[in-house]
């Protein structure tokens, strides 16, 4: 061992595609599995999520407006970086607990689940999309066309395996989103953060706030401008309350409860379409 | 193009000496009235036989209401009251939902998918062997012009029956890589701008998936439900598959939270969507909501301005501006917008507004007291926000609830009469230079429901119509509407699809 003194990290939040402080100024603890605190992390509020939505509804219309060829390599470059940076993750996701095949798998898994969802950017239109049969003279089709802002709020197991299986699919499909990373060791979403940012992800896409999920879901759900909400977390604490806000405005909320996110029947394309709408066109069809 | 259509009306007004109504192309005003008399042409009603009090259909059989209580349905044409209603109690639900429930236990769930389609192949048969009465009985009950109900609600019901029937036997087909399960029990609640047509469009998927149904028709106009209960009764279809149980808000709220009831579906306004979703929160119900809408109608100027005109007139006075799609906000590019308005104008001219069951009317009734109250609370308010009101100059009937077409100019994009529902066949007109001010226009609204674009450019109806946030996009026409279309909102104007393959998925868990 060297005498050298290890440089430790700041973990802030990632919006806007930069890495911002929480507007509190507050920061609370983050631990390992076996107590001891391994870092501060942001404690995020409604004005950071509020902040944070203003980014995610101005990069929307660039981001759905991307070619969807386009989204693929961008999904494809995020796991690219993913796997240059697999040692870190390692590292955080062993001191939150897990063991080191176990992480290394679920490092594995996020590289390969990004791949997935690369590949159905280009073909949930042709797998969702109609070409309808109308009686009148009429050319008729109809097409998934993305959400727009929504919600996420991340699972609190499978730390980055968990994170990657809900921005994945939103993303993919065209939308963009606010994410509030796990509560109890939001490390490897900041870090993801970073992965995002190196991978031609446009910024305000993906935003993640770390923070009390409790002190954020209500100004998350209840938020205006917010179109929908995929609450991840694996019970049904919020769950009514995430219901009642999405009222105000008709969002589309989406529960899912997931024990283990590695299981294969939690990557599909109907994850992506969730956060999708139908567009019917209709046109003439005459001289 | 234009001068050629100029030339040929000038040689049509020699033809005796008086000249004959032009093509709008011309600078002459459009004129029928002057030159052409229309006669009354009613469609009668006299084989039509309405009881005087119409009961619950309750597995499959008409009952009486648990407390007796009634409430009368009118004819907005006439003010004169129709027949009475049973009027739901929690009781009454209850019994129906019980009904429903033993029904899918028992028959409906365990049928196969090619019996079940066959029940609804013959329900949508004797709709088409009864739609002449079907279509009298809906302008009576709700006020729309007979031409509309004979031509469009009643064929589209028949033949939207006709297309999900053929989906029961075909359901593997539809979702890839997952197996449909049915829902249960579905509660239904519809609106009374297209009573029939509404519910087939809830009960057709719901059938062929393999659920069975709770209907509540609107208090307004629930005849022509209690008709289709006749219908399902003479198919034979088995008993509480469907049951329907007529009442106002209440009895809606009581299906919306009877404990049993698995999915529900509402159409109606956003405002009630709102406490439906929220009285749904925390619970295992899934749900579809078909909301209300403020259409933009997107007018280019290399738009072929007469067929646009027709297409405005026919996006906001069709079925009186009852529409929740209507294409009630016009937005005409700068370059056009005196000349379109004028042509919109002398067209209003020519709208016979009347009674619902001639069948030269146009503009029928407006559906109840209620709503007319309603429209004259905007047009009041219209004044109020500093925007110019014209009406058609057309003469009223003495009796019923009739508004004259409206349109709105000099109205600024926050006016309450941009940014609301009205209901009515009131349009408000907006203008814009470039596409990408007519797109802002059109999205700044809480709904997206549908929108409309007029230019003769096809990219342009690309660009445009990928960009305006809407359910339902219709170019260079409007108000169109077919079995095999999907249709629903973004935003607060509804979740999820009703009608095509899409109009399936609210009806079925994936496996």
């Amino acid at each position: 061992m060297s005498d050298r003194i290890e440089v430790l990290k700041t973990y802030k939040t990632y919006v806007g595609g930069k890495f911002p402080r929480s507007e509190s100024g507050h920061t609370y603890p983050v631990k390992d599995s076996s107590g001891n605190k391994i870092a501060n992390a942001c404690r995020c509020t409604r004005k950071d999520v509020r902040d944070a939505m203003v980014v995610a509804r101005s990069a929307f219309s660039g981001w759905s407006s991307r070619s969807a060829y386009n989204r693929g390599q961008i999904l494809y470059r995020i796991a690219e970086m993913l796997e240059g940076r697999k040692e870190q993750f390692q590292k955080e996701l062993e001191l939150a607990g897990l063991k080191k095949k176990v992480a290394a798998r679920e490092i594995e898994q996020s590289v390969d689940r990004l791949i997935y969802y690369a590949g159905w950017t280009d073909k949930i239109s042709q797998v969702f999309g109609t070409v309808n049969p109308v009686a009148s003279a009429h050319f008729n089709f109809s097409m998934p066309d993305p959400t727009g802002v929504v919600g996420i709020i991340a699972p609190d197991n499978n730390h980055l395996l968990g994170l990657v299986s809900v921005i994945a699919p939103v993303i993919a499909g065209g939308n963009t989103c606010i994410v509030l990373a796990s509560e109890s060791n939001p490390l490897p979403a900041i870090t993801f953060g970073e992965v995002l940012n190196d991978s031609d992800v446009p910024g305000g896409v993906v935003n993640i706030l770390s923070g009390i999920q409790s002190e954020m879901i209500s100004h998350l759900s209840s938020h205006m401008d917010v179109n929908g909400v995929w609450n991840a977390a694996n019970n049904s604490d919020n769950r009514k309350q995430i219901d009642e806000n999405g009222a105000l405005n008709i969002k589309r909320i989406i529960h899912t409860p997931v024990v283990d996110w590695a299981d294969e029947k939690h990557e599909n394309p109907y994850l992506i379409t969730n956060f999708q709408e139908t567009k019917t066109t209709w046109h003439p069809v005459g001289n | 193009m234009s001068d050629q259509k100029t030339k040929s009306t000038k040689t049509e007004e020699k033809a005796n000496g008086i000249p004959k109504p032009t093509s709008p192309n011309s600078d002459l005003k459009l004129d029928y009235s002057s030159f052409w008399n229309y006669s009354d042409a009613p469609e009668s009603s006299d084989k039509v036989v309405i009881e005087d009090t119409y009961n619950h259909f309750i597995n499959g059989e008409f009952v009486e209401p648990e407390k007796g209580r009634r409430f009368a349905s009118v004819n907005p044409a006439t003010e004169e009251v129709l027949s009475q209603f049973a009027e739901g109690t929690s009781e009454d639900v209850d019994k129906a939902v019980k009904a429903a429930r033993k029904a899918y236990k028992n028959v409906w769930s365990k049928m196969p998918g090619r019996e079940r389609g066959k029940y609804i192949f013959r329900i949508a048969r004797m709709i088409q062997e009864r739609s002449r009465e079907l279509a009298i009985i809906e302008s009576m009950d709700g006020g729309k012009p007979i031409r509309e109900s004979r031509d469009v609600d009643i064929p589209l019901v028949a033949a939207h029956f006709f297309y999900y029937a053929g989906w029961a036997d075909k359901l593997e087909y539809a979702f890839p890589g997952r197996k449909p399960e049915p829902l249960g029990v579905c509660g239904q609640i519809i609106p009374w701008n297209f009573p029939m047509l509404m519910l087939a469009w809830k009960i057709a998927p719901a059938l062929a998936t393999g659920n069975t149904v709770v209907l509540k028709p609107a208090e307004t106009t629930p005849l022509t439900a209690l008709r289709f209960a006749e219908i399902c009764r003479d198919a034979g279809l088995p008993d509480g598959v469907v049951n329907i149980v007529t009442g106002a808000g209440q009895t809606g709220s009581e299906i919306v939270n009877h404990p049993d009831v698995n999915k529900v579906a509402f159409t109606g306004s956003t405002q009630v969507g709102k406490i439906i979703q929220k009285s749904l929160a925390g619970t295992d119900k899934k749900f579809t909501l078909e909301l209300g809408g403020k259409g933009a109608n997107i007018i280019f100027e290399d738009a072929s301005i007469d067929q646009a005109v027709e297409g405005v007139v026919n996006a906001i006075f069709f079925n009186q501006g009852h529409v929740c799609c209507a294409g009630s906000r016009l937005i005409v590019q700068e370059g056009i917008s005196d000349r379109f308005i004028q042509k919109l104008k002398d067209r209003m001219e020519t709208l016979i507004v009347g009674d619902p069951l001639d069948k030269n009317t146009d503009i029928g009734a407006i559906n109840s007291k209620e709503q007319y109250e309603r429209i004259k609370t905007y047009l009041d308010l219209g004044g109020k926000e500093g925007a110019v009101m014209h009406q058609s100059s057309c003469d009223l009937p003495q009796n019923g609830y009739f508004c004259r077409p409206t349109i709105f100019t000099n109205v600024s994009q926050s006016n309450r009469i941009v940014q609301e529902e009205i209901f009515g066949p009131v349009l408000t007109i907006q203008t814009f230079r470039t596409p990408d001010e007519a797109v802002q226009k059109a999205n700044n609204s809480p709904y997206g429901l549908s929108g409309g674009i007029w230019t003769d450019k096809g990219s342009k109806i690309f660009n445009t119509g990928q960009q305006v946030r809407a359910g339902v996009m219709w170019t260079n026409t409007f108000n169109k509407f077919d079995p095999t279309s999907p249709f629903g909102g973004y935003k607060e104007s509804g979740v999820g699809r009703e009608g095509g393959l899409h109009g399936l998925y609210p009806y079925v868990n994936l496996v």
